[in-house]
């Protein structure tokens, strides 16, 4: 009790919250001209953070802070993909935020604050911190949504992602509250080891559990918890959205499988049946709905339900491959999506949003290689063979099937084809259909358009790294 | 019945007593009295439990701070209640079914035998020099050190949210400029002007 902890091994977590503070104080000093100086240090605490946890990497899992912090490969290997993912997220969105009059210290300030929410998640190894973590992060996120205040549809968004998620954390913690009941601990592993010992036909653990499951769910956005999400991804500014659809993902991951996998895998012959449910209801209503859309981002909002649900058959399988091929295909889903939401974003410019399905027409006679770029995301969302979302969607069924679930993975088949339609249309419209009378050609700077390039061809170059990856999330399920 | 449950009957009654007006009365500043009514009796609950500085806190914190000011807002504002009210018939039967199947839920889980004394011994109680906030300040500063500046952060994120979100720089504000207040000089404050007398008509 009166040893210091090594702390060092959170020195990612602290570095950022006190760079986020730092920023937020030069900020307050520069005027409104010298915002690039808030931008460059924001996205310099990324890469530092960067630095600093591949550094930590080899260490041995331990942990801190009287068991709530974990340090572990798994935890090391997701806050590095989200510190990537939020780099391009803020660089994708500079023009963006600069047409829009957002492009302000508190954008990038409560951006990191979500980031540092999302690594406490990631490294969560008590209840208690997964909580404390997942409202900073949400906190963020709705502070974000709003952040164009003077648009009615953005503040509509943030209205509701804020009622329905303060919901979503009441469940979530109804549910801890159950859980702790019974074990008598918020300690995770010595849940565990209780829910263990006790037996599994207890009653108020299998309330607790559902619970934990709608929380979980919710923010997840897996039907028939995803009614914010439609509205949310269409209410709030692109560069917003792009935020939530990737990075938060990962996050969310990480919990499932702290909370679920590791505290309460023995009652896992309860979660697996209503995570099939939910499974299956969120590929179908998620590809069928994504159909009938016209505005691209309520589309992919619908394709993010989806790919939720083809993410859950890794976790529904409850064995170390199909853990392992969730936290691939979620990986690869966060990568994918910030590619995508990139060339939504530079589409809009000044008073424009491009947010239209239309507003992709012809887009290759007008910017042949952002076509090129989008083509390849859309190959690799719809899980078309040479891009690595097939191969993302190849481990999940994959997964099923080692499970005896060959049923499962039959469905799953089933509703990837039925949501190919609506990808193969975005190419339909911009390779075989006439521009509209003064549509924009893309313009944007230099390094907006390598790191794009590289984000939409890693769909096709990490390929042969594919082998790695897959060590790598194998090590990390194993060393949980 | 000894007195100590005598106490808690009284005290938990008067509370579910007060927390049905909060939500059936019909005037606010009514509902907003029996609040505080609400808090005190959970404060006595806690001073019964030996909990001294939550009773304390929530005292303090909700009937002083919150509660004021909700009452303030409640007095400024000038709230309809006959709108307020307007989709209560219709939203009864689902909100019903839901407070319904919670009650049942609880009282499933609450009937189970894994609650009990037996199961759960009540502690033993504290003899008078034991400092209940003494004991909680030491597992908040050392033992949920972590959780504790996590709490921090979450409310500077809060602060930050809600001042970027409602702070407008309109140029018609007034504020002072203390530098300028202090380099100011005679000349700038009073301006003689010359001009030539006139004679009273």
């Amino acid at each position: 009790m009166n040893t210091l902890p090594n702390i060092a091994l959170a020195t990612p977590e602290i570095f950022m919250f006190s760079m986020a503070l730092v920023i937020l104080l030069v900020d307050a000093f520069i005027s409104s001209q010298q915002r690039i100086i808030t931008y460059f240090l924001t996205q310099a605490t990324l890469v530092v953070a960067l630095i600093i946890s591949i550094k930590n990497f080899s260490e041995p899992a331990a942990m801190v802070f009287n068991d709530m912090y974990i340090h572990d490969t798994m935890a090391s290997i997701l806050k590095i993909a989200i510190y990537v993912i939020v780099f391009l997220v803020f660089l994708y969105s500079r023009d963006y935020l600069k047409s829009r009059n957002m492009y302000r210290g508190e954008y990038f300030v409560l951006g990191l604050f979500g980031v540092v929410g999302m690594m406490i998640m990631v490294s969560a190894a008590s209840m208690l911190t997964i909580y404390m973590g997942l409202e900073l992060m949400s906190l963020s996120l709705y502070a974000m949504v709003a952040f164009q205040r003077d648009s009615s549809r953005a503040t509509e968004a943030a209205m509701k992602y804020f009622v329905l998620g303060a919901m979503a954390s009441g469940m979530l913690l109804y549910g801890m509250s159950m859980i702790y009941g019974v074990t008598a601990s918020l300690d995770i592993a010595t849940i565990r080891s209780v829910i263990a010992s006790a037996g599994l036909d207890n009653m108020p653990l299998v309330f607790g559990l559902v619970f934990i499951l709608v929380g979980l769910l919710f923010k997840l956005g897996a039907v028939p918890f995803h009614m914010w999400v439609p509205d949310v991804y269409h209410g709030a500014p692109t560069s917003v959205t792009m935020y939530i659809s990737s990075a938060p993902k990962l996050a969310a991951f990480a919990i499932i499988m702290r909370l679920l996998v590791g505290g309460l895998e023995p009652l896992a012959a309860s979660w697996q049946d209503m995570l099939i449910i939910i499974s299956i209801l969120s590929m179908t209503v998620g590809n069928v709905v994504a159909i009938a859309q016209t505005n691209i981002k309520r589309m992919l909002a619908y394709s993010a339900i989806s790919h939720m649900g083809f993410f859950l058959l890794g976790i529904i399988s409850v064995s170390a491959n199909g853990y392992s091929s969730s936290m691939i295909y979620v990986l690869i889903y966060a990568v994918m999506s910030v590619g995508a939401f990139g060339v939504v974003l530079l589409l809009s410019r000044a008073g424009f949003e491009s947010e239209e399905l239309a507003d992709f027409k012809g887009l290759n006679q007008r910017s042949p290689w952002y076509a090129f770029l989008m083509l390849i995301l859309m190959f690799s969302m719809a899980g078309v063979p040479p891009t690595v979302g097939f191969y993302a969607k190849l481990m999940v069924i994959q997964a099923v099937v080692d499970a005896d679930m060959v049923w499962l993975a039959i469905v799953a088949v089933l509703l990837a084809v039925i949501g190919a339609f609506y990808y193969l249309r975005i190419i339909k419209l911009m390779y075989f259909d006439d521009a509209k009378e003064g549509a924009a050609v893309i313009e944007t700077s230099g390094d907006v358009k390598v790191l794009l390039s590289l984000n939409a061809l890693a769909m096709l170059i990490l390929i042969p790294w594919l082998g790695v990856i897959t060590e790598f999330c194998r090590r990390a399920i194993a060393d949980l | 019945m000894n007195f100590e449950q005598l106490l808690f009957f009284v005290f938990s009654g008067t509370l579910v007593f007060a927390a049905t007006m909060v939500i059936t009365i019909r005037n606010p500043v009514k509902a907003a009295l029996f609040l505080v009514l609400a808090f005190f009796n959970a404060a006595a609950l806690w001073l019964l439990l030996e909990a001294e500085f939550l009773a304390i806190t929530l005292v303090l914190v909700y009937v002083g701070a919150v509660m004021v000011l909700f009452l303030f807002v409640v007095m400024m504002l000038d709230i309809n209640l006959v709108k307020l009210r307007e989709g209560f018939g219709e939203y009864l039967p689902i909100g019903g079914l839901v407070g319904v199947l919670l009650l049942m839920e609880m009282a499933i889980i609450l009937s189970n035998d894994l609650f009990g004394l037996e199961r759960m011994p009540e502690p033993a109680g504290h003899d008078a020099a034991y400092s209940n906030t003494r004991e909680l300040g030491r597992l908040l500063y050392t033992f949920y050190v972590y959780p504790f500046e996590i709490a921090a952060l979450i409310l500077v994120v809060a602060i930050i949210a809600a001042i970027s979100l409602t702070m407008r720089k309109r140029k018609t504000t007034k504020h002072q400029d203390p530098g300028e207040q202090i380099r100011v000089q005679a000349k700038d404050r009073l301006r003689i002007i010359k001009m030539p007398s006139e004679r009273r008509p």
